[in-house]
């Protein structure tokens, strides 16, 4: 049997199921492992070790469940998640000692699948950034090299499956946060579609663009992660009521790509490419061909007005959503304040980082009188033409197809100074959350010239996840394997 | 520029921040960078386009109006930066 924490979790999941691994045995590995690990990787914010070999214990003692899709598994979870008496900063000084009263709902299904919360995820303050060095407590790196970052902001979630500390976690994606970190740690990393998953016990960011979802070393267990967490919410009035499929069986049905049409947007593949992103994701399109698909050219026509859309909406809605971070119900407060306005000022100004409040400030002025027209509103109107456009493309073809990300994972520090630089970072992934669309990145291969992973992002319709999955799991057999970054 | 630091500190009063004279100026110029980059929307007619302020339609649902309660006082309280047991306590307001 290989090392335990080499396995994908859909092997060690069965493992656990037919008695080969007790969830005890399990859990030591992957504390083991992080502990080995993460003194140079830092992942992780906390790390749930007593609380995991208890469950771990307990599992044991009950024996497998068949019931239970995530029977004795670890996952990690991003801190932004809400987890019930487990700390939750969400990266910020102001929520330093925070410890919800109850999980996120997408936490909660993990749990009663069976699943052993092993950590919390590191990330980018509020999840406001794509490098993970914006976080209040420290920056991640990139386990295939330790000088480059791991993407952001759910890079502590990339980083620790691609480490091998635990089998799988959650990540949350408002303009790329699940997939570009996938992409930099090569492994797999799937955005929902908006709606699909509850976003109940998620600190918000964006509301109209937030969504949560699995990043793991397989396609597979992605599926069997999406599978629990997916599904209406009775909590979450934007989640919506519709059939989750059986996504393994779904899996299961076709291992070639015939009779499916990939559009290939013009936008996405013309310019700004670094040579090594462009051969790699260009072999996996090749591939997808060889596997019966059909290549078809499309349009974006709208991609160049994205980013100002994306960033108008994006720290409005931020600006109002951190608004509920005043000192008095939880979170920071400022020591001896002179009154209740001194209290909401200071608590606020020593809660949050730089970043944060760049964008507060920005999404106030969006959204302030003389301003709202000019800048909110017509973003919200764009936002609509981008939707149309991909809704133009997507009748022309099954599943889009590009790079995540114009290069590999760059070297720590490289993008700190501009933070217009940065926002362009993520100018093939944010228009699938201005338009609500499930995306993922795949990993495709190690870039020529730095040796870094590769993703290639899938782009599906509104909640056709089932066929984005059922494409990738194909094309993952065929493309170069990525492995396992060797630390 | 864009926008001035009288305004980048009218806005971050509005939104209970408070910014060094050094922190106003240099928000001042990366805004007004960003401003600058986002009137790029400017180029395209919208005039009859209606805003799309979230990609799912059902925004208003309905549930049947029943009490429930989830948690229990002392748990809600527990996070409370200051608390007599009862009540979230704050500064004096009047």
């Amino acid at each position: 049997m290989p090392e335990i924490m080499h396995m994908t979790l859909s092997e060690v999941r069965k493992a656990l199921a037919d008695k080969t691994l007790g969830a005890a045995e399990v859990t030591e590995a992957a504390l083991k492992r992080i502990e080995a690990t993460e003194p140079k990787v830092r992942a992780l914010i906390s790390v749930q070790a007593e609380e995991a070999r208890a469950l771990a214990k307990s599992l044991d003692a009950q024996g497998p469940d068949a019931s239970k899709p995530l029977w004795g598994v670890p996952l990690v979870v991003k801190d932004v998640l809400a987890t019930k008496d487990v700390p939750t900063t969400c990266g910020s000084r102001i929520l330093e000692n925070f410890r919800p009263v109850y999980d996120a709902t997408a936490v909660a299904r993990l749990k009663d699948a069976g699943a052993i919360l092993v950590g919390k995820a590191n990330m980018d303050e509020f999840a406001m950034g794509s490098t993970t060095e914006n976080s209040a407590y420290f920056a991640t790196r990139n386990p295939w090299d330790l000088e480059r970052v791991p993407g952001g902001s759910s890079g502590g979630s990339g980083a620790t499956v691609a480490a091998g500390q635990c089998f799988g976690a959650l990540g949350t994606d408002t303009g790329g946060s699940i997939r570009l970190p996938a992409s930099f740690c090569g492994i797999v990393g799937l955005k929902p579609t908006y709606g699909r998953v509850s976003r109940f016990g998620m600190v918000a960011y964006g509301s109209s663009l937030d969504q949560i979802g699995p990043m793991t070393r397989s396609v597979e267990d992605a599926a069997r992660m999406l599978q629990v967490i997916a599904g209406h919410d009775g909590r979450d009035s934007t989640s919506v009521d519709v059939p989750v499929p059986d996504y393994l069986a779904v899996l299961a049905e076709k291992g070639d790509l015939r009779g499916l049409t990939i559009g290939l947007p013009a936008e996405y593949w013309d310019k700004g490419l670094s040579s090594e992103v462009a051969e790699a994701c260009g072999a996996a399109v090749k591939k997808c061909e060889e596997l019966g698909a059909k290549a078809v050219p499309v349009q974006l026509k709208l991609s160049q007005y994205a980013i100002a859309t994306y960033y108008i909406i994006a720290v409005a809605e931020a600006s109002s959503n951190l608004a509920r971070f005043d000192g008095v119900r939880y979170g920071h407060r400022t020591e001896n304040p002179a009154d209740l306005m001194d209290m909401y000022v200071k608590s606020r100004t020593e809660g949050f980082g730089d970043e944060v409040q760049r964008r507060i400030i920005l999404g106030t002025y969006v959204l302030s009188s003389g301003y709202y027209d000019a800048y909110y509103r017509k973003a919200a109107q764009v936002r609509r033409l981008i939707r149309k456009d991909f809704e133009a493309a997507l009748s022309q073809c099954d599943l889009l197809a590009g790079p995540v990300c114009p290069t590999t994972a760059f070297k720590v520090g490289e993008m700190t100074s501009d933070p217009l630089q940065m926002y362009l970072m993520d100018i093939f992934t944010i228009s699938t959350n201005l338009a609500g669309l499930p995306g993922m990145s795949l990993p495709v291969g190690l870039g020529r010239e730095t040796g870094m992973p590769i993703g290639l992002q899938l782009t599906g319709r509104a909640f056709d996840e089932a066929r984005m999955l059922q494409a990738a799991h194909a094309l993952e057999k065929s493309v170069p394997a990525t492995g396992l970054a060797t630390l | 520029m864009k926008i001035s630091p009288e305004e980048v500190a009218k806005v971050a009063k509005l939104a209970r921040l408070d910014l060094s004279q050094d922190k106003i100026g240099q928000y001042a110029e990366q805004l007004g960078g960003i401003l600058d980059y986002m009137d790029k929307l400017a180029e395209l007619d919208t005039a009859d386009v209606e805003p799309m302020y979230t990609p799912v339609d059902h925004v208003s649902v309905m549930r049947d109006d029943v009490a429930r309660k989830d948690y229990a006082r002392e748990d809600i309280l527990k996070n409370a930066p200051e608390t007599d047991g009862a009540f979230f306590i704050v500064p004096r307001i009047v």
